[in-house]
């Protein structure tokens, strides 16, 4: 047993590692992660109601009533955040000329059998899931407001409620199937997590992963675009 | 209330084998609506026999008081003034819940237990199960429950299954000075009210039926209408029935569907990770920049 501590060798920061570089900011990050946990909330109280084999999940939120209370404001809540982070990110979302081959090849690409250089922040799959996300969370919304006791359902018709709350749960299973690859391809794309958590990636996997955005940030043109070779 | 005396048939949002040891006779309310005075006893007695006080509103110029249902009014006198073959006629209808054979409430309720059907064939509302989210109105074809603004719960006629349960008949039957309300099986109130009918068009109403609708498996309040020709005239649908929206959200196919699509998500995440395996970066070239 030793009285005194030992000096541990000095590392550099995260945000002064020369070898990392900065992929999501702490506002993103948190964004994301609010999403996520609404997210998760909205969708075991959702299931509790959809399907009966699953009303157990309601006393998570101490009793079905409660759980049918709060349902609507986070749905409220995670629109709100979800509109907030895409007013900061659905210009790196619009499609480039590039997206085509990710698209046609998207398949080769998910199985490993190809690489497609990436010319933006993010690849063409992951505008087409920011996009789909949003129609999602806006009909989701839209369809929610109808059917929301006691505040606005009574606006509306019983034929208008009908259609709503099948909407309402036909889109929440287009978005579950979303948010389950979205969820897979991130544990599946090595180093994404890290991204998402902490925010930082290394030069090669963003060089590898996103060459063009990693040329924009970084300034850094003489590596050739890409490890990837073009499908 | 749960009502240990009655044996549940169906339930909502719950599987479940129903007793079986008992058969039970079908029971029900008939309105011969061709007897109603339009004196509101039931309603009071509804009121006096449920503890139920709805608010004293305002007069719009009908006789219809309160204006409409509520979580405080189970049944509601309606009155219309309706012009049948050149001629003014005031029609008169005891509103409520018609008890369905196939209830849509109770197939589009999310909560377990919060709607029953009884053998009997009444469908009652257990409030204590009750969440508040609206299901069964959109379930309705009658448009019958109501909300209560103080527990959010909903009410409806519950064709005083406590009083049937212990072998009395309903609060309204009880008090209807006309014998416009009829209360006992089924089958034999049918044939009262065939013979009804055959009076009925004696006297020169050639279109009085049976309002018994199948499209919801028939009913256990079902009514003598003078004009059975005009259901609309009385307010009610000339062929209610579930809405086919209400069968595709609630019912089974969806359920499984939806089911089955999270599984598959589940197990194709599994499967290419297994088969394609991560995509990571090769160690040299993560290597390259240290």
């Amino acid at each position: 047993m030793s009285d005194k501590a030992y000096p541990v060798e000095a590392r550099p920061r995260y945000d002064q590692d020369p070898n990392l570089v900065l992929r999501y900011s702490q506002a993103a990050r948190l964004a994301h992660w609010a999403v996520a946990v609404s997210y998760l909330l909205l969708f075991f109280s959702g299931l509790a109601l959809f399907h009966p084999y699953f009303y157990w999940l309601s006393s998570l939120y101490g009793d079905g009533s409660f759980m049918r209370v709060l349902h609507p404001f986070l749905g409220v809540a995670l629109a709100v955040l979800f509109c907030a982070y895409a007013a900061r990110i659905w210009r790196d979302n619009l499609f480039l000329p590039g997206d085509r081959l990710w698209l046609e090849h998207s398949i080769e690409v998910m199985s490993k059998r190809a690489e497609v250089p990436v010319e933006g922040k993010y690849n063409a799959g992951q505008k087409l899931m920011f996009w789909s996300m949003l129609a999602c969370i806006l009909a989701l919304l839209a369809s929610g407001i109808v059917i929301w006791r006691p505040y606005f359902a009574p606006a509306f018709s019983a034929s208008i409620r009908r259609a709503a709350n099948a909407a309402h749960a036909g889109l929440a299973f287009v978005m579950f199937v979303g948010i389950g690859v979205h969820v897979y391809a991130a544990y599946w794309t090595k180093g994404s997590v890290r991204a998402m958590t902490r925010g930082y990636v290394t030069r090669s996997w963003a060089r590898f992963h996103h060459p063009g955005w990693y040329r924009k940030v970084t300034g850094d043109v003489s590596t050739s675009p890409g490890k990837g070779n073009p499908a | 209330m749960s009502l240990s005396s009655l044996d549940i048939q169906a339930r909502s949002a719950s599987t479940f084998t129903p007793p079986r040891v008992r058969r039970t006779l079908e029971i029900a309310k008939l309105i011969d609506v061709s007897r109603c005075i339009g004196c509101k006893a039931c309603q009071a007695a509804c009121m006096e026999w449920n503890d139920l006080r709805d608010e004293v509103g305002a007069n719009d110029g009908i006789y219809t008081n309160p204006a409409d249902l509520s979580d405080q009014s189970w049944t509601l006198m309606r009155f219309y003034e309706e012009q049948i073959d050149g001629q003014l006629r005031w029609l008169i209808l005891k509103d409520g819940c018609l008890h369905c054979s196939d209830p849509g409430c109770l197939r589009a309720c999310p909560a377990p237990g919060a709607i029953v059907q009884y053998s009997g064939g009444i469908v009652d509302f257990q409030q204590e199960h009750c969440i508040g989210c609206g299901y069964c109105s959109t379930g309705c074809p009658f448009n019958i429950p109501r909300f209560s603004k103080k527990d959010s719960k909903a009410y409806k006629c519950s064709l005083c299954s406590d009083r049937v349960s212990v072998g009395l008949e309903p609060a309204c039957i009880k008090t209807c000075p006309t014998q416009a309300l009829s209360f006992g099986s089924k089958e034999e109130l049918r044939a009262q009210a065939e013979h009804r009918l055959v009076d009925l068009r004696e006297r020169g109403f050639a279109h009085a039926a049976l309002y018994d609708p199948p499209g919801v498996g028939g009913t256990h309040v079902f009514f003598v209408l003078p004009h059975g020709d005009r259901p609309e005239a009385y307010g009610l649908p000339r062929h209610p029935r579930v809405s086919a929206v209400v069968g595709l959200w609630r019912g089974s196919f969806a359920k499984s569907l939806g089911v089955f699509t999270m599984l598959a998500v589940l197990v194709a995440g599994i499967f290419h990770y297994m088969k394609v395996g991560p995509l990571e970066l090769e160690e040299h070239e993560e290597g390259e920049d240290r």
